[in-house]
């Protein structure tokens, strides 16, 4: 590994001063003179057609300065609007979710625009609806989206009913797999919807100029990806909407899709001033986009010795309303990352993307892998227990290495599955499980593959020889900062003496979205690349003014300088400094572009989750935790702790507590008080293995780490509670009632 | 029905005049422009909005603005001194305390409010004493620990 001195170091987060004084801002802090203040009305019904609709009493409200339906929305007029989930669907005939926007106000006061609200009257004819995702599988299901049974709706192949998408894939003779296996188990497992629990509800401030150009402040995973599902919206040019950066208070997938600052928008182009919109928290559980529920069906055979020979799944994922969310497909994230671990000679996949009357799935944290891992990696303990086998040496003899195939013949480049699962087992080694009754230990891998797409960077060079870089990209985890260690690094400066600005989506060059675990590597690739095209140009600069060949010369800390003869140079000042007599005087800047790679940086983590079980109550005590994680290069390896730790806490919340309550088809449990996160209190001190095999990708060998971390979680708190109490739970959560009911039928 | 009231918040006095349903929050941020003190739920569930009332740590979206009449708020804008960060807010930039940074002030006043009335407190008092405190980052381990090295390094004094 090369040797870095600013990359791998601990600097803190660039934006912690702001954010531990109160000086960040986020959309919600916003203020514009004039400005107005937008409400939505929603739908209290799962599935209705809307009879009567009218907002005459609204508009005549004194303070109300505009009022939208779906009628006033441009997309809507010759599409459906089920078919952009990306965007409010503001309802046109008929509503499919409870929590659907209906119509939306603007007014004076917040007051004055939740009275507004109220005097909207709406009359529906109330349809059949269905929640579950296997009762909507079923032939006299209520349809959520009728014309997919005519062939004319928007499924894919196979699509019919409320089945929207289904796909299979295979390898090998499966039956001859399973002929040759020792053991076959065969399994389903359950997982319940859950939300990404961003702590920032969602808000928006827009802006409208007088030549009707809109300004817009929005929470989001991309300046430039809100510029567009806003300018979809409104049927306008890209041009014509201007998207400005702000602090955004977590999204971990949840705001990839923008569900207010459309309307937001749309009411300032109508109200002719600012307007801003704040979620309630009811609305963010309702009405944004959580985590599809699944239900995944393994059957695994092994040989005694332990290897692998044949597998079959079925995957049914819940797609509530979403009919348009590109990458949510059980057939590609969940399934290659769920079973691309281990070599598995002979398989059949099977993928079924169902609707029900929800609100639209969405992305979260490694979207679609942690429910199909919650069953690939409880079968793989369930298997090596029917083996009498060490859990960990169980995967060890069926992982994956460098040039095996994944489950969609993609080749595995550079990983760090096995050195990531030997390094945990030196851990435990020296880490015994706890002793006592009711108490266990268990074990869980997953797989991300964290990506990389197109973006770019620019750098200027300040007189003095510092430097700045502008990116657009938004930063969720602490890239700023590792995007200033990289141009420290390469510039060999102090950080000091490098500042990253966010510009807009005009003064900043295009950024891919903030997901995919990507923005270190797809940013990182740009800023790398426009660095190098600085010093080029520093270079070339410094070699005329010394009188050399630009061969003759190299960048070194702030100089250009002969390669044969150090102490021969010119400080980059020189070269850059307004000087109107200097030939070498005048601006350098720079930029740097990457592209996309498909595959991406295949990152594994390895979760072990020790846990007493309480069996009068059932509840799950977590006693530690411990998480590895193959992490590339760590740029700053206070950041990456933090997305583990993070991450095993978010697995804790899907494991044991959190769940989507349906009364009705409406959802009951929508604060924080019934929507339970894990606390302080419930989350124990998290261990991090930083486990650095090179991916060998530009820049430094680094990988994504965001996501990958969560993916083992839940099937790592399964398997523990396996290990203390002896009953198997396959589904989530594994409330204490859950587990009662479990111990009392063992 | 408007009222109005006179708090003394962050060290100065302010003259408001407050509707009588308005909760405390709303009246920092809105009337005082005090965006520091975040909304996470509106109901008392987060913590992100916790401000000091007093001295003693409360959710300030559970309390009205016409309840801090006469009284003594402290919030986020106000904690560090004469220009120097408190020692919480330093333990927290420095410990990776920080990622989104929506939680943080919450975080931080909780914290303050619970050493200035527990100087030597276990890592498992800590942790009960900010479980009114949500955060979706972190896991919350370097918040403990930075709240610990604050905790350990005062040995009762300076933090207040």
């Amino acid at each position: 590994m090369a040797e870095h001195t600013v990359i791998g170091k601990r600097p803190p987060r660039i934006d912690a001063l702001d954010k531990a004084t109160g000086a960040a801002l986020f959309s919600a802090d916003i203020v514009l003179p004039n400005m107005l203040h937008g409400k939505v009305l929603r739908s209290p019904l799962p599935h209705g057609r809307i009879t009567r609709l009218d907002t005459s009493k609204a508009q005549a409200l004194p303070g109300v300065m505009a009022v939208i339906t779906s009628a006033d929305v441009p997309a809507f007029q010759n599409d459906d609007e089920i078919l952009m989930p990306m965007v409010p669907t503001l309802a046109k005939k008929r509503v499919v979710f409870a929590g659907q926007p209906v119509a939306a106000v603007a007014a004076k006061s917040r007051e004055v625009a939740a009275e507004a609200i109220g005097l909207i009257e709406v009359e529906y004819e109330v349809l059949p609806f269905v929640i579950d995702v296997l009762e909507a599988m079923k032939p006299d299901a209520p349809l959520v989206y009728p014309s997919l049974q005519s062939g004319s709706g928007p499924g894919k192949k196979g699509a019919s009913g409320n089945l929207f998408f289904s796909a299979e894939n295979a390898r090998g003779d499966a039956e001859a797999g399973f002929r040759e296996a020792d053991v076959v188990l065969e399994n389903t497992f359950r997982t319940q919807t859950v939300h990404q629990g961003f702590m920032e509800p969602r808000a928006a401030v827009a802006d409208v100029g007088r030549d009707g150009k809109i300004t817009v402040w929005t929470d989001n995973q991309g300046i430039f990806k809100v510029r567009e599902l806003v300018a979809k919206f409104l049927n306008l040019p890209l041009n014509r909407i201007k998207v400005m950066p702000v602090e955004v208070g977590g999204s971990f997938g949840g705001k990839e899709h923008q569900q207010l600052s459309p309307l937001c928008a749309l009411l300032a182009l109508k109200a002719g001033r600012p307007v801003k919109m704040v979620m309630t928290r009811e609305e963010v559980l309702k009405a944004t986009r959580p985590a599809p529920a699944s239900v995944v069906t393994l059957k695994t055979g092994v040989t005694r010795d332990g290897r692998i020979t044949a597998m079959e799944a079925t995957m049914i994922y819940d797609y509530g309303t979403s009919v348009g969310m590109p990458g949510l497909e059980a057939i590609f994230f969940g399934s290659i990352t769920a079973f691309s671990l281990y070599r598995i000679p002979n398989f059949v996949i099977r993928c079924r993307d169902v609707l029900t009357n929800k609100a639209p799935s969405g992305p979260y944290r490694a979207p679609s892998a942690a429910q199909a891992a919650f069953a690939m990696e409880s079968q793989m303990d369930l298997l090596a227990r029917a083996l009498a086998m060490d859990p960990l040496e169980f995967r060890l003899k069926n992982g994956v290495v460098e040039g095996d195939p994944m489950v969609n013949e993609w080749s595995f480049g550079k990983i760090g599955f096995k050195e990531t699962l030997e390094r945990v087992k030196g851990y435990l080694a020296e880490h015994a499980p706890p002793e006592g009754k009711n108490r266990g230990r268990g074990v869980a891998a997953g797989l991300w593959l964290t990506g990389c797409m197109g973006s770019a960077a620019h750098i200027s060079v300040n007189a003095d020889g510092s430097i700045v870089l502008v990116i657009g990209s938004t930063d969720m985890s602490g890239t700023r900062t590792a995007f200033a260690q990289m141009v420290a690094e390469e510039f060999e400066l102090p950080l000091s003496g490098v500042t990253v600005a966010t510009g807009d989506t005009e003064t900043a060059p295009f950024s891919i979205i903030t997901a995919g675990s990507m923005t270190t590597r797809s940013m990182g690739k740009a800023v790398y690349r426009a660095c190098r095209d600085v010093k080029e140009q520093m270079c070339r600069r410094g070699a005329a003014k010394l009188g050399v060949e630009r061969d003759e010369v190299e960048y070194a800390a702030g100089r250009v300088r002969l390669k044969k003869k150090p102490n021969e140079s010119v400080p980059i000042p020189d070269l850059v400094k307004e000087d109107y007599m200097s030939p070498f005087a005048g601006p350098i800047t720079g930029t740097g572009a990457g592209e996309m790679m498909a595959e991406g940086t295949p990152v594994f983590a390895v979760q072990v989750t020790d846990v007493e079980v309480d069996g009068e109550t059932g509840k799950v005590t977590v006693l530690s935790s411990v998480v590895g994680q193959d992490a590339g290069v760590a740029v700053n390896p206070t950041l990456v702790e933090g997305q583990m730790q993070g991450a095993v806490a978010q697995g804790i919340g899907w494991a044991l507590f959190e769940e989507y309550l349906f009364h009705d088809g409406v959802m009951e449990n929508a604060t924080f008080h019934d929507y339970r996160m894990p606390t302080a209190a419930d989350v124990p001190p998290i261990e991090t293995l930083l486990v650095e095999v090179d991916s060998g990708a530009e820049p430094y060998g680094i990988r994504g780490v965001g996501e990958p971390p969560i993916v083992p979680g839940p099937a790592a708190m399964a398997n523990a509670v396996m290990s203390a109490t002896g009953v198997r739970l396959k589904e989530l959560p594994m409330t204490p009632e859950a587990i009662l009911n479990a111990l009392k039928s063992k | 029905m408007n009222k109005r009231i006179v708090m003394t918040v962050n060290g100065q006095e302010h003259e408001l005049l407050v509707e009588a349903r308005q909760t405390l929050l709303d009246a920092l941020r809105y009337n005082l422009g005090l965006t520091g003190t975040k909304e996470g739920c509106g109901d008392g569930n987060c913590g992100s909005c916790t401000i000091l009332l007093n001295g003693q740590a409360v959710n300030s979206c559970l309390v009205f603005a016409v309840e801090a009449d006469g009284q003594e708020v402290l919030t986020i804008e106000g904690l560090g001194q004469d220009g120097k960060l408190h020692p919480l807010q330093e333990a927290f930039i420095e410990e990776g305390a920080i990622q989104c940074g929506f939680c943080t002030p919450g975080f931080i006043l909780t914290a303050k409010a619970f050493l200035d009335s527990n100087r030597k407190p276990t890592e498992g008092e800590i942790r009960l004493a900010i479980a009114g405190n949500l955060c979706r980052c972190t896991g919350y381990d370097k918040i403990v620990r930075a709240i610990m090295k604050v905790a350990g390094d005062k040995d009762g004094k300076g933090h207040g």
